[in-house]
């Protein structure tokens, strides 16, 4: 370890240093991006991580789309929806039907963006119908709508016979390799965060901090919330569609409201309004449940705890409301500098 | 940059951990087999009897000195993992098992919800799984090509053989003309039972007049009762679990339903009676083996476990408890541990007398030829009542 | 016709256990307004209480009742001390958070000391009477008439006693109405207590109703109990208690008149409709929003 530069400084202040430097380097994220990228395609290749470790690292990218898609909602639009597991099954569905009875083997491979991509759109069509009511409702009611939703498209795949009803679709091809996953999650967090820094995204906090000031304020709420549950549901189902050619099988059980739970759990987590943070919230809470086997029975009485003290002492997440540098576009950081300048604040948490 | 150091930092450590929890063990002497089973989430009680008669059935081999394989002894170590009831974790679970444990075989999932994510990984992975509970037919098969895969085997019946016993049970035994069906419509045990049932009982001459569902968690059957009720039905089958079956019996003489109750091999814990008080006297349930008529092999299974664990063996105990026995014949006559001779001598195993019957497998099938009996409650026990074969 | 009165009747008997947890829901919601997600399990809690008591103590019905209700409270009392308290400042989902986090917790710890379904013993013994075809069971009637006395009880406490005064009070206003010397905290722990107190006779009651009892067992029934809270509009006692008959209504009828595969579906899509035409449940009226 190296503890003193010639500045004398401490490691920790050394640390401190590189980690300032790391986190205002705005070439870090792309290049994080290519390397990943190429680490997804030569891990399997050259099998430099075992196939747990690839499974574990596969549900982390799953989850990570699936709490930045919530995050949309729950996070940045101030709702609190806990149907998102619904928008999943939708997803999972569409692209296990396509995969399994209408695309054959040979072309599933070549096809697979686009199922994906299909079973997005489909959710996507779901979460619109989902999003009406919204413009009436808001809060706890608002969260019972998206809950009977759940239900609903519970019952609904159960009662269909063609799908498996409650036994759900074998034999899915394992379709969501690495680089796939990985380029799902690159494009997932790409699209939130420009939709976040968009004007759209503008409406979409404005409605977290008062919803009748920002229908004054000319913000266009109904079209603002219509395309926050769009985009939020079409990664969901992206999610989704990865989630059954990862698992190879699905089932109505697999999407209840405790997956819903799991979802809310990784996400507020990582914290509202950041994407950096719902990033965090789903690695901890996947790696964490793996991490944590050895405890047997004890590991869900664990996590849970873990969850509370966490959110005693952090009561909006590890990273609530702040956002990584690397995630905000640099005029809004120049913006902030300039602020802050103004005001004479020194240091705020960016 | 606090958070951001938090960020790595964690993500590292977390990343050491779960590589650093594989390594590779003492081969020698030692035979890994992992369990995965449902200690948490929505079926613990299946979990809890799973790992008992687990961890009682590598016991007796180490206590006995270890497993005879190829004339050398070994002793046994035992990896039971949690699928926490989610079908993601236990596929998880069961990769874990075979890339960071090295086990030569898997026994569990049970629900077959679960089983069949699991399976896929075994087979893909190459290594033996076999699943105690699992009653559906697509468990053991490549849903592609309906074939049968090669690493997957399970020790229970399937799903469509127990609906016909007790359809022909009720029609034959019980004379039953005219059949009622409650069922958990959210479950694939017990709505593939009640699909098999209601096609057999049709097929032979009955009615089913009510073909009644609720949803797993449900404990208000009243108004499905009532309507069961105005039906008037000779017999009414309950393919659920012996944790909702008093419930269901209960409210029903609550409402003043007097035909005779059937159940399935879901009913076979002594806890029915227990749960049920008296309620259920008198009705039958059809099941892999009778406690009262047993071989020697199973009195002394159910001899140890109750006085291991203070409660006689359910359903399945004792099929986990058989998945065990197969997987150590499959060992012996294999004659080394190794994932692929295991395979291959599983698929070979003659006849295997378990506690749950006697079973063999045909070639290149993953399901056990097994017969059925059927049980009465009677008093504080569940008594033979006939035999039921395929 | 016989038929039709022993649905409602049926209605009746689920609405009322609805109604039971519902009104713990709504109680600590009209307070705090926030949405208590380990009600649930502390309704659960509540129903091991009552086996505890029943089998280790061998104690009869109403100290049973006494001892679960206390029992219950105490664990909502501490709850809200070591793990509400401290976020009453924060935002209102990170308390909803937590909430989800102690049930989980309070499940799954259960589920260590009992894997196995737990079996009741019979408190009330149980009788039937057939009235024009009608059957009636003392069970039902207790639990209707208990689920009645309660909220008519929480009403008044409510609407006429200081404590109730304080509490409407509060949930008015946090910051100004402890100035006029109302102890906030010990208020706030009363509303507790007395919310989950109710979750523990609830659990009594369904123990009794329904005598197999597992950990998870009060996950399903909460998240319908709040959707019946909602329904009825939530902080609104007298809501809660319509939307739970509503949701028990809605039920039985379903299963009686329809195929009952699609029993959840026409349900949740018919409060999903209510919902839409009566967006603050049935009872409940809009917040002013000022900006």
């Amino acid at each position: 370890m190296k503890t003193n530069t010639s500045q004398n400084l401490t490691w920790q202040e050394w640390l401190k240093v590189q980690m300032e430097k790391l986190a205002a380097n705005r070439k870090i994220l792309p290049i994080l991006v290519v390397a990943g990228l190429i680490l997804s395609f030569a891990i399997p290749q050259f099998h430099l991580l075992n196939d747990y470790v690839i499974l574990i690292i596969i549900y982390v990218g799953i989850n990570i789309i699936l709490s930045t898609s919530l995050n949309l909602i729950n996070g940045y639009m101030g709702e609190f929806s806990v149907g998102h597991a619904g928008f999943m099954a939708v997803g999972a569905y569409i692209a296990a039907i396509l995969t399994t009875q209408l695309i054959p083997d040979n072309l599933a491979i070549w096809l697979f963006p686009l199922v994906v991509i299909i079973a997005g759109c489909g959710a996507a069509l779901i979460g619109l119908v989902v999003a009406i009511p919204s413009f009436k409702t808001r809060g706890d009611y608002l969260a019972i709508v998206t809950l009977a939703f759940l239900m609903i498209v519970k019952s609904v795949i159960e009662n269909i016979e063609a799908i498996g009803g409650p036994r759900g679709i074998p034999g899915i091809s394992k379709l969501s390799t690495l680089p796939w996953t990985f380029i799902w999650v690159v494009i997932a967090v790409a699209v939130i965060r420009n939709f976040v820094y968009s004007k759209y995204g503008r409406g979409v906090l404005s409605l977290r901090e008062d919803e009748i000031a920002s229908d004054l304020m000319s913000v266009n709420t109904k079209q603002v919330k219509l395309l926050s549950f769009i985009i939020s549901s079409f990664f969901a189902g992206v999610a989704g569609a990865l989630f059954a050619h990862i698992l190879q099988f699905i089932s109505p059980r697999v999407f209840d409201i405790v997956k819903s739970t799991d979802i809310l759990i990784m996400m507020y987590l990582g914290g509202i309004g950041s994407i950096a943070g719902s990033i965090i919230g789903a690695v901890i809470f996947t790696v964490l449940l793996e991490v944590l086997r050895p405890l047997g029975m004890w590991r869900m009485v664990l996590m849970p705890l873990v969850l509370v003290l966490l959110m005693i002492y952090r009561p909006l997440g590890i990273m609530g409301m702040r956002e990584l540098r690397w995630f905000v576009p640099g005029y809004e950081l120049v913006a902030s500098k300039l602020w802050r300048k103004n005001k004479g604040v020194d240091h705020v948490e960016s | 940059m606090k958070k951001l150091a938090l960020f790595l930092g964690v993500i590292l450590v977390l990343t050491m951990s779960i590589s650093a929890c594989g390594g590779a063990g003492g081969q020698a002497q030692t035979i890994k087999v992992g369990v995965v089973a449902e200690l948490t989430g929505d079926i613990p009680a299946v979990g809890a009897s799973c790992k008992n008669a687990a961890e009682m059935a590598v016991q007796e081999i180490n206590d006995a000195g270890g497993l005879e394989v190829g004339g050398q002894k070994y002793q046994v170590e035992l990896f039971v993992e949690d699928n926490a009831g989610k079908a993601d974790q236990s596929a998880s679970a069961a990769q874990k098992l075979i890339t960071q444990q090295n086990v030569v075989a898997i026994i569990g999932p049970n629900a077959s919800r679960y089983a069949i994510p699991a399976s896929e990984i075994a087979e893909s992975s190459k290594v033996v799984l076999i699943s105690p509970w699992s009653t559906n037919p697509k468990t053991t098969l490549d849903a592609k090509t309906d074939l049968p895969k090669k690493y997957v085997f399970r020790a229970a019946f399937i799903d469509p053989f127990q609906g016909r016993v007790i359809a022909k049970f009720a029609l034959d035994n019980l004379k039953a003309k005219k059949a009622a069906v409650l069922f958990d419509v959210a479950s694939d045990y017990n709505k593939g039972i009640a699909e098999f049932f209601k096609a057999t009982f049709e097929e032979n001459g009955g009615t089913v007049v009510a073909y009644e569902t609720y949803t797993t968690g449900d404990k208000d059957f009243s108004a499905q009762l009532t309507k069961i009720k105005e039906t008037g039905p000779d017999v009414i089958f309950l393919p659920n679990y012996y944790s909702e079956v008093p419930l269901q019996i209960q409210q029903a003489h609550r409402l003043g339903i007097e035909a005779p109750f059937l159940g399935s091999d879901s009913w076979g814990s002594s806890e029915l009676i227990t749960l049920c008080g008296t309620d259920c006297e008198g009705y039958y349930f059809s099941t892999h083996y009778a406690a009262d008529a047993a071989t020697p092999v199973a009195t002394k299974f159910i001899e140890n476990y109750t006085q291991k664990y203070g409660n006689t063996p359910d359903d399945v105990a004792a099929l986990t408890y058989d998945s065990f026995g197969l997987l150590w014949q499959a060992l012996q006559s294999a004659g080394k541990v190794d994932r692929e001779a295991v395979r291959e001598a599983m698929s070979k195993i003659p006849a295997f007398e378990g506690v749950t019957g006697n079973m063999s497998f045909q070639a290149g099938s993953g399901d056990p030829i097994k017969s059925a009996v059927i049980l009465q409650v009677k008093g504080d026990k569940f008594v033979w009542f006939a035999n039921a074969n395929p | 016709m016989t038929y039709l009165l022993q649905q409602v009747l049926n209605a009746l008997q689920l609405g009322s256990i609805y109604a039971l947890i519902a009104l713990g829901y709504t109680m600590v919601y009209g307070i705090l307004t926030m949405i208590n997600f380990a009600h649930g399990d502390l309704f659960m809690v509540g129903a091991f209480f009552c086996f505890l008591a029943a089998t280790a103590l061998g104690l009869s019905f109403v100290p049973t009742l006494l001892v679960s209700m206390i029992g219950v409270a105490l664990l909502g009392v501490l709850i809200e001390r070591f793990a509400y308290r401290p976020l009453r400042n924060a935002p209102r989902v990170s308390a909803i958070i937590t909430a989800l986090g102690v049930g989980i917790f309070l499940e799954n710890f259960t589920l260590v000391f009992a894997p196995y379904p737990q079996h009741v013993p019979t408190l009330i013994q149980n009788k039937t009477w057939v009235i024009g075809g009608v059957t009636i069971s003392s069970l039902q009637i207790l639990i209707i008439a208990l689920s009645i006395v309660l909220l008519i009880l929480l009403d008044t406490i409510v609407r006429k006693t200081m404590v109730g005064i304080a509490m409407r009070a509060i949930s008015w206003d946090k910051s100004i109405v402890p100035l006029m010397g109302v102890p906030l905290n010990l208020i706030i722990s009363a509303t507790f207590a007395l919310g989950t107190s109710l979750g523990g006779a609830a659990g009594v009651m369904y123990a009794l109703a329904f005598p197999v009892i597992d950990p998870y067992m009060g996950i399903l029934i909460g998240w319908k109990a709040f959707i019946a809270a909602v329904v009825g509009g939530i902080g609104n006692i007298r809501g809660a208690m319509v939307g739970a008959f509503i949701l028990g209504g809605v039920e039985i009828m379903v299963a009686a008149f329809l195929p009952s595969t699609y029993r959840d579906f026409v349900a949740f899509t018919l409060l999903l409709v209510l919902l839409i035409f009566r967006p603050y449940g049935i009872l409940g009226k809009p917040r002013p929003q000022k900006v």
